[in-house]
């Protein structure tokens, strides 16, 4: 028995990884839950917003490279990061303006707003290819490491070594950032009262004043600069392919429907939940439990419950467990 | 069946035709050919998806998932069986499918059967986990056998040896099993979910299309499928052939290719024309009517006594089987299975183009919006890098934003695609040929 190895060993594969990976989901599934919440439809288009706000982002990075800026340790995309809000945020003001606007003083059912959202995608799609094209793009600079696995054995002396990237250390620290500023907005300022007021009620909303198109320029605000964020996160964490930025649409949707589709903290709680399960699932946990096992006891097999390349079941599995039995999500979210 | 388009309508399809025989003439007729045979699967998968969208509104965005599924029939059909891999493990891994396959259904009846209470949910979790310890105990040693049996060349089971044919309507099947399973869960709560919902399914079947090694290869591929039609080298050898080609005054090489092309086409031509002439019985009969209620006002439909659940689940697995047919003669044209190649912004997204485009509820509007959007999709890469030449015409030879802007030109089709369906979403929101 080895308990504190094959603690750090579960710490260094699974919690860690998952914790990063879900506070990435979480930011871009409260993108998702408040379009959905203030403007009632769901944007396909969202993945690809992530991947233009992190290719401003990166390319910024670049120039700031060149121009020999950096943050010291600490990555310069980061430094890079508010002028991809801004351009993203242009994009979603403008993109709303010449094609949701029309649609919603038509008083256009949900659906067509979806469809809208695919050309959206398709466009957007189309501009992240045409200037950064498809390949893997690294950009991430600075320490890679906050504690590396050497290190970490040397200071504790256990077997097993502890990675901790300045990566995943960024994540969280700024998704905490993120989900603060977010939350203080929403429940403390007159705008972001006014949007939560609009997505309960619209009618009421409208009733006592509340100017439509401002909430609505504010929630694509907020939005562009949550999935930026999340983008540039995921980029820096993993790597930058316009593809897996596409791909990550449906754990993304599945955190936003688990939680409950319209409600933030559902939306964080689902992106945790996911990502959890994805990394647990998909894990080998040999390792782990020969630490744990006794003397001669050692697993043969991996214990890994499903191959990595079937990731994206595991969302999809718990995305129709949720909508069997609890369709409104687990925080309950708006009408089924 | 034509009697029912009017004349405004033929004209575009006459405008679309137009487009084709340009091609042909322009480029070259085997050029043409290849665009036609994937506008004919184009337009079938485009009539599925219009059956969803068009008849009932259900918004499935697993398009890619179907089409996958209808390969892997044309590979499970048509590939002659792996003696020594089915010797190997093929029992086991059968015996292990039918173990996962008892488990979910043990688990379901628990389910129903057991009273409500604590006692269910162990009785589930106790059949669930240990079920699923004994299928990969079965079924992982099975998958291991077979992929060991000479891997560069087989290394699955293989498939039943029959006529390629045989795999159209099978593949229909696979995918409306498929489509089972996602109604079941997803029909009857929001749209949105049953978008997203289909979405997954679809990234799961090309997932297991790329890692099952023991199914279809995976990533390694299937090739060389068996064909309908005669290969050219064989017509190239034959005297009557020889003699055709002769008579018409064409190269043998060109015309055998395009020969075969024409075969194929015809082939897909009675496909598709047998499917108009269904859907188009099926949309004029009270059946298509009481779908179109349905989608118009699901509360009053209800009220009149449809079960509307029940209704958009026939509708969503007929879409869907036809989406599969679609892919199971679209890898018997390419003669392989490659998972690699199945896209989601191609297979799915491309489909709703060529659906909202055409006409939504039309089924001549889909069929036009396949032919026409599937050419578009294909000669806008060439007419992209033209313009993109007549831009850098002025700019200095190797410079920087010049080569970049010519490398660029490939990726003009997503940006046409998105914004053609946006234009027409906007202004012309029912399409080229808008429903009666």
């Amino acid at each position: 028995m080895d308990f504190l190895n094959a603690l750090v060993a579960l710490l260094n594969f699974v919690i860690i990884p998952a914790t990063a990976y879900g506070a990435q989901l979480a930011l871009g599934a409260l993108g998702v839950t408040l379009i959905y919440g203030i403007l009632r439809f769901s944007n396909f288009a969202h993945g690809d917003t992530m991947a233009f706000g992190a290719m401003v982002t990166i390319l910024v990075t670049w120039g700031l490279q060149a121009a020999g800026v950096s943050l010291g340790p600490l990555p310069t995309a980061l430094l890079a990061l508010p002028v991809g809000i801004l351009a993203t945020g242009l994009l979603l003001i403008g993109t709303d303006r010449v094609v949701y606007r029309f649609y919603r003083a038509q008083k256009a059912k949900p659906v067509i707003f979806v469809i809208a959202s695919l050309g959206v995608m398709f466009i957007m799609n189309g501009i992240v290819r045409f200037i950064i094209g498809v390949d893997d793009q690294r950009f991430a600079d600075g320490e890679r490491f906050i504690i590396s696995a050497r290190n970490f054995r040397e200071i504790t002396g256990l077997d097993e070594g502890l990675a901790f990237r300045t990566s995943q250390g960024i994540t969280i620290v700024v998704a905490i950032i993120a989900v603060a500023l977010l939350f203080w907005f929403l429940n403390r300022t007159r705008t972001g009262k006014s949007m939560r007021a609009f997505s309960d009620n619209e009618d009421l909303a409208l009733l006592s004043g509340i100017n439509p198109e401002r909430v609505v320029l504010y929630t694509w605000l907020i939005v562009a600069a949550l999935a930026t964020t999340a983008g540039v996160l995921y980029g820096l964490d993993k790597s930058f392919k316009p593809f897996t930025y596409f791909q990550l649409l449906l754990p993304i949707f599945a955190s936003a429907i688990v939680g409950g589709l319209g409600n933030p903290l559902g939306a964080i709680l689902g992106g945790f939940l996911i990502a959890f399960s994805e990394v647990g699932v998909t894990y080998a946990f040999r390792k782990v439990v020969s630490y744990l096992a006794p003397e001669g006891w050692e697993p043969e097999g991996l214990l890994q419950l499903l191959s990595t390349d079937y990731k994206f079941a595991v969302s999809f599995g718990i995305l129709l467990i949720v909508l069997l039995f609890r369709p409104t999500g687990i925080m309950k979210g708006k009408t089924v | 069946m034509i009697k029912s388009m009017e004349p405004k309508h033929m004209m575009l399809f006459a405008l679309v035709a137009v487009l084709f025989i340009g091609t042909g003439f322009v480029q070259s007729w085997n050029t043409t050919l290849t665009i036609f045979n994937m506008g004919l699967v184009s337009a079938i998968m485009a009539l599925g998806v219009n059956m969803q969208w068009g008849y009932a509104g259900l918004f499935n965005v697993g398009v890619m998932g179907f089409v996958a599924l209808g390969g892997l029939a044309a590979v499970l059909v048509s590939m002659p069986p792996v003696d020594e891999a089915w010797a190997a493990g093929g029992i086991r891994i059968l015996l292990g499918l039918t173990l996962g396959a008892a488990t979910i259904i043990a688990a379901i009846l628990a389910w129903s059967r057991l009273p409500k209470g604590r006692m269910r949910g162990v009785a589930i979790m106790v059949i669930l986990i240990g079920g699923f310890f004994l299928y990969r105990a079965v079924f992982d040693g099975g998958v291991e056998a077979v992929e060991a049996v000479n891997p560069a060349l087989t290394g699955y089971l293989g498939g039943l040896g029959l006529p390629v044919i045989l795999a159209w309507p099978v593949g229909g099947a696979l995918a409306a099993g498929a489509a089972w399973i996602i109604g079941k869960t997803a029909l009857g709560l929001r749209a949105d979910y049953l978008a997203i919902a289909t979405l997954g399914i679809a990234e799961i079947v090309i997932a297991v299309l790329k890692n099952e090694d023991w199914l279809a290869r995976g990533v390694k591929n299937v090739t060389g499928l068996p064909r309908p039609v005669p290969f050219e080298i064989d017509l190239q050898n034959s005297s009557w052939f020889l003699n055709l080609s002769d008579r018409i005054g064409a190269d043998f090489v060109t015309f055998s290719s395009i020969f075969v092309k024409l075969c194929y086409a015809s082939l897909f031509i009675l496909v598709l024309l047998a499917l108009i002439w269904l859907s188009e019985k099926a949309l004029n009969s009270p059946w298509g009517r009481m779908m179109r209620a349905i989608r118009d006002n699901e509360v009053s439909a209800s009220a009149m006594g449809k079960n509307v659940k029940a209704r958009h689940l026939q509708i969503f697995i007929l879409g869907s089987a036809v989406c599969g047919l679609a892919g199971a003669m679209m890898t018997t044209l390419d003669g392989q299975l490659v998972p690699g190649t199945y896209q989601p912004l191609r297979f799915t997204f491309l489909i709703w183009v060529m659906v909202i485009v055409g006409g939504s509820g039309n089924n001549w509007g889909a069929v036009l919006g396949g032919f026409l959007i599937w050419w578009l999709w294909i000669q806008v890469e060439p007419i992209g890098a033209l313009l993109m030449q007549g831009i850098t015409a002025g700019m200095a030879e190797g410079s920087w934003l010049r080569d970049h802007l010519l490398d660029a030109a490939a990726h003009m089709r997503l940006l046409t695609m998105g914004l053609i369906l946006l234009l027409v979403l906007r202004f012309s929101p029912r399409g080229l040929i808008p429903e009666k």
